[in-house]
């Protein structure tokens, strides 16, 4: 808006100062032909100038609509004399786009107005006629204007004779005076023609000027008018002279507005920045064709019998009752892409397990299993750890004291399970966008799920990512990515009682790891539960995943076996959960077994654990039920009784109602044993000394005559 | 987000998960309507959902003919039936501020708070212990105008302010570029403008008074507060704010199609999350020593009589090992190194292991592992540098001088 009026204050004020001279010839040069004009004009002429640039305060918004009218009289006044360099002198868009005017509408319009100039020039009582035809120009201002303003240079250029000049000059006075009737509603509308007295005030002329008022009226809410609106619409029209105006006039009023809210600046335009839309198209293009590549119908019927592929537009229609949940569309992607996975890998079962947020990528997660004997097991290199700790000893060997050794031994690294097996039992695959590549992520380790839970860190979106936290986190993004996976799986993964059961026909053999059976089967016989049941009770819904235990594992190792030769000081953290274990010898970590209820899952501070509702209480009949975690924001299970999925959608990190701190070192090592042969004593005072001297001397009569007291002394320093 | 448009908004706002379900969605559809024409709104917007244990908030918002005017805060259980909120006061904000933990969803559940006051009995000043009772409704008001004031959000130019002041919606808002809306300084807070009035008038400069009337996001602290994504191939820009995760902001780029929701368990993220970690230091307290991230000046110098060697370790460039022993004594005994220590130049220092998985000390003698003499304190500081303002941010924890004093814990601001 500033800009605007600024802009429009500029103009004001150069084509005012050209207008001085200008004023100055016709004055001098309409002397003879209409003697008894020139004196009114120029009476009037005065309040003009005078009222335009001190234009009073209540007036201000019509004063500065009234502005570009007299940058045009001004401007068609000044432009005859130094026609070629005008443009130089106003450098606005409104000058350069009557520029452009000039020419076209010399050859149109010559005719016209030619009559017209000589009725002027031959009686100026036929004024009226005159203004009659002028009036439609001025009802559409700018363009009235501009017309008028051709009209006056093509007489200056075509018809150098004196009627022309006094013609235009005449017009001109007479818009001066219309500027005046704008910015002074008080004038007297018969003022302005005090020449022709004999005229009566035409109706005409004053229903335009309502008109015209009613135009200029400036809107309460942005501060413009239609006025000026159509002014810059037509001359943007006419700058750009686009191909049928006519069609797009509406865009064009549109583009006029909001050029309000734009930089004048700004030149540069038109960037071609859409082409990552075309990329994604054309990548999510594979996801669409790659049904139609197999059309044999044997392989498709291998394909529906196997059915590896997890209908993931039921569940995202049941997770929708819920009110959680990607959009149709984009669940719809991740569908195909799961598709395309479960193609390219030999994959016994499949689930889309959920999308983790990242900074600046989210990780869409699929949980899957390799079908017996498949595994696509890479070896994998060791840990990083034990290289960094040989890295230790050598210091600096060029000095002969050697360096003191840390006598500092690492607790035995906790191997980790195997694959199929606890934390390991799934594989999971990530990948950014639907239809982009899939990326298998590492197995998880015990130390990287021991570490996750004590640091909490947003994911960027990015694998390769180093975690950089206290404490030091073993691995990079990828690493913990699957770590929260592992803990949210184990958290929150649960399913409707009986739904699952341990299987036959590993029967009631006693394994030695805690934790109990891990493995289990589908229930065939499962009838389902009632969905009221589900909500109402807890305890009908347990975990399908094992615990993880303190240790980092699900099945319990017992270090000790192994490494006999010393003690340990396993430190291990413990989560809420937890029961506390005796810190002399290691004690077993015991989980809740599989398929425990979670009614049994402890409260957060007094916060229960899980939420459960209907989908709906408006049609009860249908509605399901819906868990949602309060452990981890983001986890919800649906069942309707007989079906039930689990989803995972936020950040990765566990609910805590205090803020996350940092967990302190653990405690430092003893400096040595403390005892009497380390402990400084105060040295003995001088009567001490005495004391002690005279009872020695004493002993020493009793005893012995031939001692010297020297001796005394020294063994009392060797005493020291 | 619009009520009007809250179908199309809630598809375009579903990448973060949390949508609605379909007779939320369409009681909602009815009953918004119906709110803006009983309290005459000249916009509602829904502005999104607490959860509760119980049961959910939905909250809708009223707006008058001026988008900055204060906002009526509606909410409901159901979707139906909406009750309005009182204005937040800064005297609720204090009030709530104590409570922590989720909601209930019951606006007439209590949280209970107990206090220390101080009780001017005579000439006696004891302190007592009351019980200060706190209305779920009253926290509901107050958690809304915190998240309204910290992460509303309005793209540039989706708002003008008129030469006479009110903000309307600007009708010719076609959205942002491609190439704005993946700056930050293209969105705006929707709330009055706090930041606005400590600008210089060389940063005012360049701002277009009737469309830069808004703090932009670009100077929020934390730096790092938002994470802005390009989503469907630059079809559509999402911003999620990490200080209140749940809030997500959409915009398609060169439509109008904008707006923002808040689904969550209004739980603030610890700032400890957005900062970058720079180094780990330990020290005893009774000495200077200490062993920090790289370049500390003291540890070059050495203290007196000692070498001190440092070395980067490949694995952790911000963590630095150095070992120390004296050239000059032979100390044999504990007694002259405790000597030593009285000298003013330590007996040992303090390391951290490159794992880190143990703090460790030499005693450079014989290579026995450490700690100070007496069990009592060790000084822990992570230091965080914020990478908006420079300033850093230590975390101090103090180890207890005896097992029956609880770890002390704090935190400041560092200047540099």
């Amino acid at each position: 808006m500033e800009d605007l009026t600024s802009l429009k204050q500029e103009d004001n004020q150069e084509p005012e100062e050209a207008e001085q001279p200008w004023e100055e010839i016709t004055a001098a040069s309409s002397q003879d032909p209409v003697p008894g004009l020139p004196e009114p004009l120029e009476s009037e002429q005065g309040p003009e100038t005078g009222l335009q640039p001190g234009s009073s305060p209540p007036q201000s918004s019509q004063s500065r609509t009234s502005t570009p009218l007299n940058d045009l009289t001004g401007l068609g006044a000044s432009s005859p004399p130094s026609f070629p360099q005008e443009p130089t002198s106003t450098p606005s868009t409104l000058a350069l786009a009557r520029q452009d005017l000039w020419s076209p509408w010399k050859s149109d319009k010559t005719t016209s107005v030619i009559p017209e100039a000589r009725t002027a020039h031959s009686n100026h009582l036929e004024q009226s006629s005159d203004k009659g035809e002028s009036a439609p120009h001025q009802k559409c201002q700018s363009e009235g204007n501009t017309f008028q303003q051709s009209q006056q240079t093509k007489h200056h250029l075509h018809e150098p004779k004196d009627a022309s000049h006094n013609n235009s000059k005449l017009k001109e006075l007479r818009l001066d005076i219309f500027q005046e009737e704008d910015s002074n509603s008080n004038y007297d509308l018969d003022h302005p023609e005090p020449g022709t007295s004999e005229v009566t005030p035409n109706m005409l002329e004053i229903a335009i000027q309502n008109a015209k008022a009613y135009l200029l009226k400036t809107s309460s809410k942005s501060g413009l008018n239609l006025y000026d609106h159509l002014s810059n619409m037509l001359t943007k029209i006419l700058d750009e002279r686009p191909e049928n105006a006519v069609d797009i006039i509406e865009n064009i009023s549109q583009d006029v507005k909001m050029a309000h809210f734009s930089k004048k600046l700004d030149t540069l335009q038109n960037e071609y920045e859409m082409l990552p839309i075309y990329e994604t198209a054309e990548k999510q293009k594979a996801l669409f064709l790659q049904g139609n590549l197999e059309g044999a119908d044997q392989e498709l019927e291998d394909e529906i019998a196997e059915n590896s592929l997890p209908n993931v537009m039921e569940s995202a229609f049941y997770f929708e009752q819920a009110g959680v949940g990607l959009g149709t569309d984009e669940t719809y992607r991740i569908f195909l892409a799961l598709k395309q996975l479960t193609d390219a890998h030999p994959i016994q079962r499949c689930r889309f397990w959920g999308k983790i947020l990242g900074l600046e990528m989210n990780y869409i997660v699929a949980e899957v299993e390799f079908r017996e004997g498949e595994d696509e097991e890479e070896m994998e290199e060791e840990d990083v750890t034990e290289e960094r700790d040989n890295g230790d000893s050598e210091a600096d060997e060029d000095d002969e004291d050697e360096l003191p050794k840390s006598l500092y031994k690492a607790p035995q690294a906790i191997p980790k399970e195997e694959s199929r097996t606890g934390a390991n039992k799934y594989v999971y695959f990530v990948c950014n966008e639907p239809g982009g590549p899939w990326v298998k992520l590492p197995s998880v380790t015990p130390a990287q799920i021991v570490i996750a839970r004590k640091i909490k860190k947003f994911f960027t979106g990015r694998l390769d990512t180093p975690i950089i936290s206290y404490p030091p986190f073993p691995g990079n993004e990828s690493n913990y990515l699957r770590a929260q996976i592992a803990r949210i799986s184990a958290g929150t993964h649960v399913s409707p009682l009986g739904f699952y059961q341990f299987g036959e026909e590993e029967g009631e053999e006693e394994e030695e790891v805690e934790g109990g059976r891990e493995s289990f089967e589908e229930n065939p016989d499962f009838e389902g539960i009632q969905v009221t049941d589900l909500v109402e009770s807890l305890s009908n819904w347990v975990h399908h995943v094992q615990h993880i235990l303190p240790q980092g594992r699900c099945n319990w190792f017992n270090p000790v076996q192994k490494n006999e030769e010393e003690e340990e000081e396993e430190d291990e953290e413990k989560e809420e959960e937890e029961k506390g274990e005796e810190p002399d010898y290691i004690g077993q970590e015991v989980g809740p077994p599989l398929l425990t209820p979670i009614s049994e899952d402890l409260e957060i501070q007094n916060i229960p654990p899980w939420t459960t509702r209907l989908s709906s209480n408006l049609i009860p009949q249908y509605a399901i039920a819906v868990l949602r975690s309060n452990l981890w924001p983001g986890a919800y299970a649906f069942s309707n009784g007989k079906k039930f999925e689990n989803f995972y959608i936020g950040w990765g990190h566990k609910y805590s109602p205090d803020s996350y701190t940092p967990p302190v070192p653990p405690p430092v090592y003893q400096e040595y044993p403390s005892g009497p042969e380390i402990t400084e004593m105060d040295d003995p005072s001088v009567e001490e000394e005495q004391a002690f001297r005279a009872a020695q001397a004493a002993a020493e009569l009793a005893a012995e005559e031939n001692e010297e007291t020297e001796e005394d002394e020294d063994e009392e320093d060797e005493y020291d | 987000m619009d009520a009007e448009s809250l179908l199309l908004s809630l598809e375009l706002a579903s990448g973060s998960g949390q949508g609605l379900s379909p007779d939320r969605r369409a009681s909602l559809l009815t009953s918004l309507m119906l709110v803006k024409r009983d309290y005459r709104y000249d916009r509602v917007l829904f502005w999104g959902r607490i959860l509760g244990l119980v049961a959910d908030y939905y909250i809708a918002q009223g707006l008058s003919e001026d988008q900055l005017a204060p906002r009526k805060t509606l909410y409901s259980l159901n979707c139906m039936e909406w009750s309005l909120l009182p204005p937040a006061t800064d005297e609720m904000m204090v009030q709530t501020s104590v409570v922590k933990g989720r909601f209930t969803g019951d606006p007439s559940h209590e949280y209970e708070h107990t206090e220390l006051q101080k009780v001017n009995d005579g000439e006696k000043v004891f302190e007592e212990e009351v019980v200060v009772q706190i209305k779920e409704e009253t926290r509901l008001v107050s958690i809304i105008d915190q998240i309204d004031k910290a992460v509303s959000v309005i793209p540039r130019g989706a708002l003008f302010k008129t030469p006479f002041g009110p903000v309307h919606v600007n009708r010719t808002f076609e959205g942002l570029s491609l190439s704005q809306a993946k700056k930050l300084s293209s969105y705006f807070h929707f709330r009055e403008p706090v930041e606005l009035k400590n600008k210089t008038l060389l940063e005012k400069a360049d701002l277009d008074p009737s469309l830069d009337f808004l703090d932009s996001l670009e100077h929020d602290i934390p730096k790092g507060s938002w994470s802005i994504q390009m989503e469907r191939g630059n079809a559509l820009v999402v911003l999620r704010s990490l200080l209140w995760p749940g809030l997500t902001f959409f915009h398609a780029p060169r439509t109008k199609n904008c707006g923002y929701i808040y689904v969550g368990t209004v739980n603030l993220v610890c700032f400890l999350l957005l900062l970058p970690l720079i180094s780990t230091s330990i020290w005893c307290p009774g000495s200077e020593e200490r062993t920090t991230g790289p370049g500390d000046p003291a540890l070059k110098q050495g203290a007196e009589g000692w070498n001190v060697q440092m070395r980067e370790d490949g694995g952790w460039k911000w963590l630095w090992e150095v070992t120390a022993r004296s050239p000059l004594r032979k100390a044999t005994s504990c007694t002259q190194m405790r000597a030593a220590h009285r000298s003013g130049s330590p007996t040992h220092l303090l390391l951290a292991a490159p794992q880190a998985e143990e703090l460790t000390a030499f005693n450079k003698e014989n290579g026995n592992l450490f700690g100070p003499r007496t069990p009592s304190s060790y000084i822990h500081v992570v230091h965080h540098k914020s990478s908006v303002t420079g300033l850093k941010w230590a975390q101090t924890t103090a180890t207890p001088q005896h097992p029956s004093q609880a770890m002390s814990t704090h935190t400041q601001w560092v200047t540099t």
